[in-house]
């Protein structure tokens, strides 16, 4: 027991295979549901591909966990901006994952202008700028711009929520 | 001169007051995300797509051209300014640009990146006019079933060719398969994935999934590995060169182009692989081998050359035969798609005005791109230095608004949020982002073929080999497939001998004789797969003992 925790020890790609894994039985089991009505014109049907594409998935997720377990390890991706040498640093995704949330709930309730404005100077914030008011400021710029120009440039209403009436 | 009087009549769509604007507004934006980190022509595609439909198709065309060519531009920028190069194929370029810059030669660097830029994206556009036709004429009296190997071969060999993990380039191919896989059948009209979700019937929408996983997924991952300390830029002026600096610059710009053009045509091909042959190539021909490893101006121009030679040949399968290679290429496609335009080889047929047009935008943006760039140069420097919660967080928000803007409703952000955590984590692991994009553009249209093939053969499958162009193509693919597994037993079996051996293998070289001297002189390239193993080979031949050494990681793509 204690060797096996030991070799999952730091092997965090095994999440990956799980992933494929999960995904792979999913697409399967999505396709088994699927009726093959004899047809001349389609002999293929609508579940040989899935099928195929499930397969891939299974074969890749054992394919990966073996890899792993015997040492190999995917190279995470540089960059310009990329500093790998410290681990991920999740104090500054969380709330940038939070103010993308915001986002998503206050958009059609309480427009683009104010989600807009919460999802720029959150993450903003959360990427470490501490100029609280001129990044509001930008972020209010910004969001207004954006609406205005989608409005009249490109005839795309974003939801004016909240402020409806006003804008 | 048929081809000749098309061309024409595409300068003169072109050449109008509109649209050469767009073309500018094309070349400026493209270059201004090519030198930010972060953002790439891909991405920048994708996200104006959904503005996009407001214009003509032809001039959404031009200012797509003028983002493709601007984006490649721009990245040399960055990688001769800064020492960490954004992408790839510009990992060569970093190499020598970046010492010249800091020898205070930084002006003569940008300035034979772009003027050599300027003569390989002219060189290869002609290239592509020239080719495109032809390889047209041949692909219209292809059936579904050549078509189904083509793109079979495409996906497998973006998959297995580049990369570092063939694995984890199969795992990527998986995923995109099965994200394309969601929605109605065509066919049937069941519906497959949806997970009884009425949203999800229509399918994902190509530019919520391209900005997710390029966007959102690069926001995320730089966010999480954010470089605190503040990154050296080289100061630079205008860029101008010597006549020094011209006499030895012109040639490697031929060479580049000679290599870079082909390599681009082919699927997977890539940047990355001519850029390499060219340094290797400039390095032997040179005769001031001593300065390279301390800004050999060769060292810039030849890869420069071939990085955007392998651009404008990389359009030809696009425009041809409807089968994109890179990123880039892969969303202009589904450009294609969104303004109701079939890809394919009836493409220059069905809408020859507009694929005119385009190619002659190409020729215009690429003159736009110099008259502009060597006065803006400093201004492109200034650029790199936003403060980066700003770029990061205009990343995501533009993202946002992009894939809103698409369909109006919040439950794409949602998809948006999910796959952009899926983007994150194929950085993490290293798994490479083109294969799944791929998977998803392709992904239907080859079912759509399978099913076409089995359907004239009426279920028989021997329908699939049925042509000769097939059979031809089932060949090469499990050649691309079997290939590694029988370098690696036979270097096994002659563990030092290996990457001395061996002419040119790694496809269709147009220029067979540059091809051949660079074999013959430099004995450790002989393959793509080689290429890759060569860091194994370091001690095999004395040219690798201060060969560039790529060890950036970008799994064989440019930036998106």
């Amino acid at each position: 027991m204690t060797s096996l925790a030991s070799r999952l020890k730091g092997r965090s790609e095994l999440g990956v295979a799980a992933l494929l894994g999960a995904a792979g039985a999913l697409v399967l089991l999505d396709a088994a549901r699927l009726v093959t009505p004899y047809s001349q014109s389609d002999p293929v049907g609508p579940k040989t591909v899935p099928i195929i594409v499930g397969a891939l998935l299974l074969v890749c997720s054992v394919w990966l966990a073996v890899n792993v377990l015997r040492g190999g390890h995917g190279e995470a991706e540089g960059g310009e901006d990329i500093d790998l040498t410290h681990p991920a640093d999740w104090k500054t995704i969380l709330p940038l994952a939070g103010a993308f949330i915001a986002n998503i709930l206050l958009i059609d309730w309480a427009g683009w202008v104010i989600s807009g404005t919460v999802l720029f100077w959150g993450s903003v914030w959360a990427l470490g700028s501490r100029h609280y008011v001129r990044d509001g400021l930008i972020s209010l710029a910004l969001a207004l711009l954006t609406f205005y120009g989608f409005y009249l440039g490109l005839g795309i209403p974003l939801p004016a929520g909240l402020l409806e009436g006003i804008l | 001169m048929d081809i000749l009087s098309s061309l024409m009549d595409g300068f003169a769509t072109a050449l109008t007051p509109m649209n050469l604007l767009y073309a500018l507004i094309g070349v400026i934006l493209g270059t201004a995300v090519g030198v930010l980190p972060g953002i790439g022509p891909a991405m920048t595609v994708a996200l104006l797509l959904p503005v996009a439909t407001v214009l003509e198709p032809t001039s959404a065309f031009i200012m797509f051209a003028g983002i493709y060519y601007g984006g490649m531009y721009g990245g040399s920028t960055t990688s001769i300014l800064l020492n960490t190069p954004g992408e790839s194929s510009s990992v060569i370029t970093a190499i020598e640009g970046n010492r010249m810059a800091k020898a205070g030669r930084a002006a003569q660097a940008l300035a034979t990146a772009a003027i050599g830029s300027f003569v390989a994206g002219t060189i290869g556009t002609t290239l592509l006019v020239v080719f495109t036709p032809i390889v047209v004429d041949f692909a219209v009296s292809l059936g579904s079933p050549s078509y189904f190997a083509i793109m079979i071969l495409a996906l497998l060999a973006v998959t297995a060719v580049l990369g570092e993990s063939r694995l984890r380039g199969f795992a990527s191919l998986g995923l995109g398969l099965a994200i394309g896989l969601v929605g109605i059948d065509s066919v049937t009209g069941q519906r497959r994935l949806t997970f009884g979700q009425p949203l999800l019937a229509d399918g994902l929408d190509i530019v919520v999934i391209a900005v997710a996983i390029f966007a959102v997924g690069e926001a995320l991952w730089v966010a999480a590995h954010l470089r605190r300390t503040p990154l050296q830029i080289i100061p630079v002026g205008r860029p101008w060169m010597g006549k020094q600096d011209w006499k030895r610059s012109w040639k490697p710009w031929l060479r580049g182009t000679a290599y870079g053009f082909p390599f681009g045509a082919l699927p997977a091909g890539g940047a990355e692989i001519p850029t390499f042959l060219s340094y290797v190539t400039e390095k032997r021909l040179s005769k001031h081998p001593e300065e390279f490893g301390k800004g050999a101006i060769e060292g810039v121009a030849g890869p420069e050359a071939a990085n955007n030679a392998a651009a404008a040949g990389t359009l030809t399968p696009m425009l041809a035969l409807g089968l994109p290679t890179n990123a880039t290429a892969a969303v202009m496609l589904a450009a294609f798609v969104q303004f109701g335009i079939q890809p394919g080889p009836l493409l220059f047929e069905n809408e020859g005005p507009l694929v005119w047009a385009l190619i002659a935008s190409l020729f215009i943006g690429n003159t736009l791109l110099l008259l502009v760039n060597l006065p803006l140069a400093p201004l492109w420097a200034k650029l790199l230095r936003l403060p980066r919660p700003y770029l990061y967080a205009g990343i995501l928000f533009f993202a946002t608004l992009g894939a809103y803007s698409v369909n109006l409703q919040a439950f794409d952000l949602v998809i948006l949020l999910v796959l952009g955590a899926l983007g994150f984590m194929m950085r993490r692991f290293g798994l490479p982002v083109l294969p799944l994009i791929l998977g998803v553009i392709l992904g239907p249209r080859v079912e759509g073929q399978l099913r076409k093939t089995l359907q004239l053969s009426a279920g028989d499958v021997s329908g699939l080999w049925s042509e000769p162009i097939a059979i031809v193509v089932y060949i090469i693919v499990a050649l691309v497939l079997v290939w590694p597994l029988l370098f690696k037993a036979w270097r096994r079996a002659r563990p030092t001998r290996v990457a001395a051996a061996g002419p040119v293998t790694g496809g269709p070289v147009g220029d067979r004789s540059t091809a051949d001297r660079s074999a013959a002189e430099s004995p450790s390239v002989d393959s793509p797969t080689a290429t890759r193993h060569r860091q194994a080979d370091v001690s095999d031949g004395q040219e690798n003992a201060d060969a560039p050494k790529v060890t950036h990681v970008n799994h064989g793509q440019e930036k998106q």
